[in-house]
């Protein structure tokens, strides 16, 4: 009776120790692929820090079909991983079946909003941390027409412009803000000729500081913005070093703060929602060597400014999505 | 002289083919510091050991067997169809209009109005190539592969415009009716107290894609018209001489070719997304191809190679999961496979060939 006592204590002890080294986080990027220069590399990015920085191992999965989303998750918690980070909104269908499925499992979804009592679902605060970026637009532009080049049209990206449009109007209220998109389907993405055809043609039109919001096409924003002498604002990652010297700042993203979070959290990641905004730089703009001889004292000490400004609630920016309408435009 | 026998042409060759393939890639896996057996070992028990594992085997494989036979039936007329991928799309579109449409009462409606519209639509995008090669000489490569790109196109501006739920980020149509719901491998095997994994995307499509193997085998070699298209396969200035109308030949091969690729999205869009997305084809249409050439243009050699690549999709998933091999090795090997029984046919073939005919010599026949 003994023995068996010491043997099923033994068992369990094992099983409880096995299932506590297997509480590996995971995470599973979007069929761009974990390397593409733009969100899923940021993704990336901030697990690799986790583990250089905590010693720790986590598990990754690339899609390469979109009947393999549910698939994932599934595995990933079956193996007993947690939390289980998710890059990409097109997850959000997937995770609402397996989320009801193990309500012990933590998840954690970027950019969507996935309401169910074991999810984390991060979105980021475009339309401030663009605002900022307006501001310092409005301030290094000498013309007082300024521009923004957006990707694929979609709300998302209209909630960057609008943010941006305000806070370049606050700042130069004669300011003349001009908004082209590159095109309504997924290429957008990935269309530097276009993104630099736009940009000439909002030079002809006077601008002299573009801020492009287009994945890869905003390389070829970028580029342009250099070749002609003007100023451009970069996106997503710190792109101030693309084109040192033209690049005024980059509107930063801090998808690889949330995964890194989520990740340190481990199991104990709150469920919930959690808006990554200017208060916990989730977003802004991006001070580094590149930029600092374009950037004046009195730009950043605006940027400080405005940016305790919108913290406090004096300035409301306003949010496109919300009511997909632009006050500003 | 004699050629091979049959057998040696339907399956050494093919075999032979597969084992070089698992060679190279069993050496690329040791390059990259990976045991290739027990690689080996999780592709089999990940893609066979769980019902879970057949079920997602089983859904890729559906797919295949319908771009196969597109590809197939037109192979069977000598003309190269590599539009299998935009044709499958527009199917797909077919099939989300029809769904979408109707507030379907039960699957068993929705499934006949699918399968005429994904067919419908996928025969209408293969019809303009066909018409332009029948017609005016237009080579049927070059413009089935430039339809790919423009059922792309189309599908991304249907996607992010009027077929948009508004206000939602992702390129997608609504869900469709509960009513239009396929019966899933668990559904239909439940009542006969077989308890297969719920979370599998297999559906009833697979029996449709049973069902297509055996009308493609009457098709081919048991009507008139599949004679035709066989004679004129073979030479059409014969089949021109025995009264057969080559471009009546070229657009009615072309058009049961698209429809098979159309018919793909009853597994993809109707069976497992239940919605169109955007790019629901996922290379299907290419790997159709590769399936054709390896089956030899027969529907039971089409159902082996598409169930070999069913396994190749699911085990290289098993892959990154259980060794965190890297997507990009697993489609070095997948694309192995392809490269060897597709394109490199040949390099096995000759000297197989040589052996054979060496062998006949020394038999003095």
């Amino acid at each position: 009776m003994t023995l068996m006592k010491t043997i099923l204590g033994a068992t369990a002890t094992l099983a409880l120790s096995a299932g506590a080294v297997l509480a590996d986080p995971a995470i599973v990027f979007d069929l761009g692929g974990k390397f593409d220069k733009s969100f899923n590399e940021a993704a990336y990015n901030g697990a690799e820090r986790w583990a250089s920085e905590t010693g720790g191992s986590y598990d990754e999965f690339e899609l390469s079909a979109d009947a393999q989303r549910e698939q994932v998750l599934r595995r990933f918690a079956e193996g007993g991983n947690n939390p289980i980070v998710m890059a990409g909104f097109s997850f959000a269908s997937a995770l609402e079946t397996v989320a009801a499925d193990f309500p012990d499992t933590k998840f954690v979804i970027i950019d969507m909003v996935v309401d169910a009592p074991n999810v984390r679902s991060i979105v980021f605060d475009e339309h401030t941390g663009s605002y900022l970026v307006g501001v310092m637009a409005a301030m290094a532009s000498e013309s007082g027409t300024v521009s923004f080049v957006g990707g694929m049209d979609i709300p998302l990206i209209s909630k960057f412009a609008c943010g941006y449009a305000q806070g370049v109007k606050d700042t130069n209220p004669d300011a003349n803000v001009i908004v082209n998109m590159t095109g309504t389907t997924p290429s957008a993405w990935n269309d530097p000729v276009k993104g630099s055809e736009l940009t000439r043609g909002q030079i002809s039109q006077g601008s002299d500081v573009v801020f492009a919001a287009a994945g890869g096409t905003g390389l070829g924003v970028l580029q342009t913005a250099k070749d002609e002498g003007i100023l451009a604002i970069g996106v997503d990652s710190n792109q101030n070093h693309l084109q040192p010297g033209s690049v005024l700042t980059s509107m930063v993203k801090r998808v690889d703060n949330a995964v890194y979070e989520s990740f340190t959290a481990g199991e104990g990641v709150e469920p919930g929602f959690a808006a990554m905004g200017l208060a916990n730089e989730g977003v802004g703009p991006a001070f580094d060597d590149s930029n600092a001889p374009l950037v004046t004292d009195e730009m950043k000490a605006a940027v400080e400014e405005a940016k305790a400004k919108i913290i406090a609630g004096d300035i409301v920016v306003h949010d496109y999505m919300s009511d997909e309408s632009c006050p500003s435009l | 002289m004699k050629k091979m026998p049959r057998w040696a042409d339907v399956a050494l060759i093919p075999i032979l083919n597969l084992l070089i393939a698992f060679i190279i890639s069993g050496l690329v896996l040791l390059a990259i510091g990976k045991d290739p057996w027990a690689a080996l070992g999780t592709m089999i028990d990940g893609s066979f050991g769980s019902s879970r594992g057949v079920g997602y085997t089983l859904y890729y494989t559906t797919n295949f067997i319908f771009t196969g036979l597109a590809m197939g039936i037109a192979s069977h007329a000598r003309m190269f169809n590599i539009g299998g991928e935009g044709q499958a799309a527009l199917g797909g579109l077919g099939v989300a209009l029809i769904l979408l449409a109707v507030p379907w009462p039960h699957w068993t409606l929705a499934l006949p109005a699918a399968i005429l519209f994904g067919g419908l639509f996928g025969a209408a995008w293969a019809f303009i190539p066909a018409y332009l090669q029948a017609k005016r000489g237009s080579h049927i490569v070059i413009t089935t592969i430039m339809f790919n790109f423009i059922a792309a196109s189309l599908m991304g501006y249907l996607l992010t415009g009027v077929l948009k739920v508004p206000g939602k980020m992702a390129a997608e149509t609504a869900k469709f009716p509960e009513g239009a719901h396929l019966p899933t491998f668990h559904e239909m095997l439940a009542p006969f107290g077989i308890e297969f994994s719920k979370h599998a995307p297999a559906n009833l499509s697979f029996l449709v894609a049973l069902l297509c193997l055996y009308v493609f085998w009457i098709l081919v070699w048991r009507t008139r018209l599949g004679y035709n298209i066989r004679a004129f396969g073979e030479s059409e200035s014969a089949a021109v001489y025995a009264g057969i109308n080559p471009a009546k030949i070229i657009i009615i091969t072309m058009l049961i070719s698209g429809a098979f690729a159309g018919l793909m999205a009853i597994n993809n869009v109707m069976g497992e997304a239940e919605r169109l997305i955007h790019n629901a084809v996922e290379g299907a249409g290419f790997i159709g191809i590769a399936v054709a050439l390896m089956g030899r243009n027969h529907p039971i050699g089409i159902f082996l190679a598409a169930l070999l690549f069913g396994f190749l999709w699911q085990g290289g998933a098993e892959l990154q999961f259980e060794h965190q091999i890297p997507r990009e090795m697993v489609t070095v090997i997948q694309a192995l496979v392809i490269l060897l029984t597709g394109a490199l046919d040949n390099m096995v073939r000759r000297p197989v060939e040589k052996l054979f005919i060496m062998r006949y010599k020394a038999k003095g026949l």
